[in-house]
């Protein structure tokens, strides 16, 4: 589909001592190049808010770093065009089994495949956890705690916000005091209006998102001209994503970084400590040497790969010692209510979730456990139709008048916790793909706890929407997001990688993406994701300098 | 079932009139123009598979204001689709692998036509084919005639979404709905209710009025 446009999926471009610049349409940028013979200090599998942010700061401590990801490098002002089905470049569209009571969708809903991983098609919205839930068993009486402090989150907080350039509004009702952000917030546009005098309506509080798109220039970038297509990549580097914002620090730093590279599995060698990875790059199998290995795949890549990996040391897969590895796999409910307004919204213009309402957040006064928060939505045509149909199984000529109304819905949706749990998991099948690697196969169902947060949400959106002055409501039930399936924690039998994200089995094997989550959280996860890795870094570095890991 | 027809509250809006304008970069030009001058031709599914896909596509997205030349071909992307055995990401545990599934959904909507009329689907009228069609997704099927795929799960998830994907990305289904339309790098500039940028389709009657909630 995409070969329209440009070679980036079937040629790697980041090669011969450059990579593609990000920032000029085809324009280059120095890179540094490692031999594969001689051991880097860090091999990292993925570039997303895990592997691209390490790889960065490990780059900058001067560290010996190559970054692997499956996908291309796209050079968004000239590869990104403003069409959902030529974007479906930017999912992870490899065949995934999927089972379990309430199979999940992969693809579009939470998986990418591009340099930037998953970040090219978020949603940009930046939202803090609350700082109870990093100690949820302990506090909320659910789940399990974080192995780490709120406030030492909150610190690296400001810098992944400071890092992306969050546009937020000066006072953000929930949670504690927080220092400015570093943009301004947007303009709320329409959609995001019909969210705020819903909750006026009723009495609760709502703000303007905190969102990862620029509202002022930053360095080459413009600010967001309100195109509508973020969710699908921007084309006018406006977003945040890791692709121009820590992947071009990484390059800078000298960090090599190899796109369409899949690494399909982690050497042993005889004491059971990681040498390198193996990886399919250009039709060939190759090797890279590596002192440690960083997996950043995300739920299903990682836990996919470490399973791949075993070895007569670790038989049972990779830091698997403990069993959990590709357990408590989470998403969140992404349930919805729809409604049509008077008023023409055009929800396709502007970032699609300028206001939000994260009260279930905060107040404890429900039936359930955990939390949500709920967005204003602006879904382009066919995201918008396939939710409708696939929901309601509307068809015909009612099909094409619903659709008709398309330019004056608005609807509110939720991010919602889900429970961790030790059934809901990743596991390597029986078939293979081109590769020859193991299909990752998924199991997920809801709990009944799960059930009450989504009824509760939709109850409360639909009281939103009508207040706001909505007709014909109806609601759509779907998730997003990945979480867990790599528990980090302070005990090697219930966890599978400590604080700083390091094996408990194999000392120079590291975790650093969304998979290390304990308990999801009632919000996006990647600005906690990108935080978490700031802290990481931190960390590793400091065990480099006591010459602990290599 | 209803069939008043569909009538767009946008008529003489037409995206591709900003192509050469600030609102299309080459890119989408690029993917639009192969989308719009290169209709694939049949190459999976079979002569009479193909048939009864196009009479299940009028049913589920019908065109009847535009010509054969003029309407969009939903049919020929989704066999492009199956040919180059794309895939989504995701392979539910218990259904079969994309190809399969939609030549088994394909012949249990025939199976289904013959069950309950003893003729094709495709010379059943506009109103059988609907109540067909509303038959299975409400799961009173032959379960014989769909040899373990699930019947709703078929028709939402799998038939319902494709034809919508591919409906809703053509230019003359953005012109119905008074869709923005690609735009970059100009995006817009007004972003309140009721505010339009001179570049958006203007609202030339309300839409049709619905029946309650879908």
């Amino acid at each position: 589909m995409s070969a329209v446009v440009s070679d980036a999926e079937t040629r790697p471009r980041a090669a011969e001592g450059r990579a593609p610049d990000v920032f000029r349409p085809g324009g280059w940028v120095p890179m540094r190049r490692y031999s594969e013979n001689e051991p880097v200090d860090f091999a990292i599998v993925g570039t997303g808010c895990g592997g691209s942010v390490l790889a960065a700061r490990l780059a900058e401590a001067g560290h010996s770093v190559v970054a692997f990801d499956a996908g291309a490098f796209y050079r968004p002002l000239e590869d990104f065009a403003s069409d959902e089905r030529e974007q479906e470049k930017l999912y992870w569209l490899d065949e995934r089994i999927s089972g379990g009571a309430d199979p999940l969708e992969f693809g579009s809903n939470n998986s990418g495949k591009a340099v930037g991983g998953t970040t090219v098609h978020f949603q940009m919205v930046a939202l803090r956890w609350r700082p109870e839930w990093f100690k949820a068993r302990s506090l909320l009486g659910y789940g399990h705690d974080w192995p780490v402090d709120w406030r030492e989150m909150w610190h690296y907080y400001d810098l992944a916000e400071d890092a992306m350039k969050i546009a937020g509004p000066v006072r953000y009702p929930w949670g504690p005091p927080r220092g400015r952000y570093p943009y301004r917030e947007h303009e709320l546009s329409a959609s995001a209006l019909v969210l705020a005098r819903g909750c006026e309506a009723l009495g609760t509080a709502w703000a303007p998102t905190p969102t990862a798109s620029l509202s002022a220039p930053r360095g080459l970038a413009h600010p967001c001209v309100y195109r509508g297509f973020c969710k699908i990549g921007c084309a006018t580097n406006a977003k945040q994503s890791m692709l121009v914002t820590f992947v071009p620090r990484a390059l800078a730093a000298g960090a090599e970084i190899r796109d369409l590279a899949m690494v399909g599995r982690i050497e042993t060698g005889r004491d059971g400590r990681v040498t390198g990875v193996r990886y399919h790059r250009s039709g060939a199998w190759r090797l890279q040497k590596a002192r440690a290995v960083i997996v950043a795949g995300y739920s299903i890549e990682t836990p996919r790969l470490l399973l791949h990996s075993a070895c007569p040391a670790h038989p049972d897969g990779l830091a698997n010692s403990s069993g959990l590895v590709g357990t408590n796999l989470m998403v969140h409910s992404n349930h919805a209510v729809w409604g049509v307004m008077e008023e023409e919204i055009r929800w396709y213009k502007g970032p699609p979730s300028l206001a939000v309402c994260e009260r279930w957040n905060y107040d404890d006064d429900k039936d359930f456990d955990g939390g949500y928060a709920f967005m204003s939505q602006g879904p382009l045509p066919t995201d918008f139709a396939t939710a409708l149909v696939s929901n309601e199984g509307v068809f015909g000529h009612r099909l094409r008048r619903w659709m008709g109304h398309y330019n004056h819905m608005a609807g509110l949706k939720i991010v919602g916790e889900t429970q961790a749990r030790d059934e809901n998991r990743v596991e390597l099948s029986e078939e293979t793909d081109a590769l020859g690697l193991p299909v990752p196969k998924v199991t997920f169902g809801y709990c009944d706890n799960d059930r009450r947060l989504f009824t509760h949400a939709q109850r409360f959106m639909r009281a939103v929407l009508d207040a706001a002055g909505g007709r014909d409501l109806y609601e759509t039930a779907d998730t997003a997001h990945l979480m867990g399936g790599c528990r980090m924690g302070v005990d090697p039998a219930s966890s599978v990688v400590n604080a700083d994200g390091r094996s408990w089995d194999i000392d120079n094997l590291f975790v650093c993406d969304g998979s290390l989550f304990p308990t999801g959280g009632g919000v996006n996860p990647s600005l906690t994701i990108v935080a978490n890795s700031l802290r990481i870094a931190e960390r590793i570095k400091a065990l480099a300098r006591r010459g602990e890991i290599g | 079932m209803d069939e008043k027809p569909f009538e767009t509250p946008y008529p003489g809006y037409d995206v591709l009139a900003k192509w050469d304008g600030p609102s299309w970069n080459d890119a989408t030009r690029r993917v639009v123009a192969d989308r719009l001058e290169n209709v694939p031709p049949r190459r999976f599914l079979g002569e009479a598979e193909y048939r009864l896909l196009r009479s299940v596509i009028e049913t589920i997205l019908p065109q009847p204001e535009r010509s054969e030349a003029a309407r969009i071909p939903v049919e020929a992307f989704v066999d492009a689709m199956l040919w180059n055995n794309e895939g989504s990401g995701t392979r539910y545990a218990d259904a079969p692998p994309p190809r399969e599934a939609w030549r088994r959904g394909l012949a249990a909507i025939a199976a289904e036509a013959e069950r309950r009329h003893g003729r094709s689907f495709e010379t059943l009228t506009a109103e059988e084919r609907h109540a067909l069609l509303a038959a299975i997704d409400a799961g009173e099927t032959d379960p014989a005639a769909w040899e373990g795929l699930h019947p709703r799960r078929f028709f939402r998830h799998v038939l319902l979404k494709e034809a919508v994907k591919i409906y809703y990305a053509h230019p003359l289904a953005w012109n119905e709905i008074g869709f923005g339309g690609p735009a970059a790098p100009r995006g817009y500039v007004r972003l309140g209710p009721d505010m339009r940028d001179p570049w958006e389709a203007e609202e030339v009657r309300p839409p049709q009025a619905l029946e309650g909630a879908p």
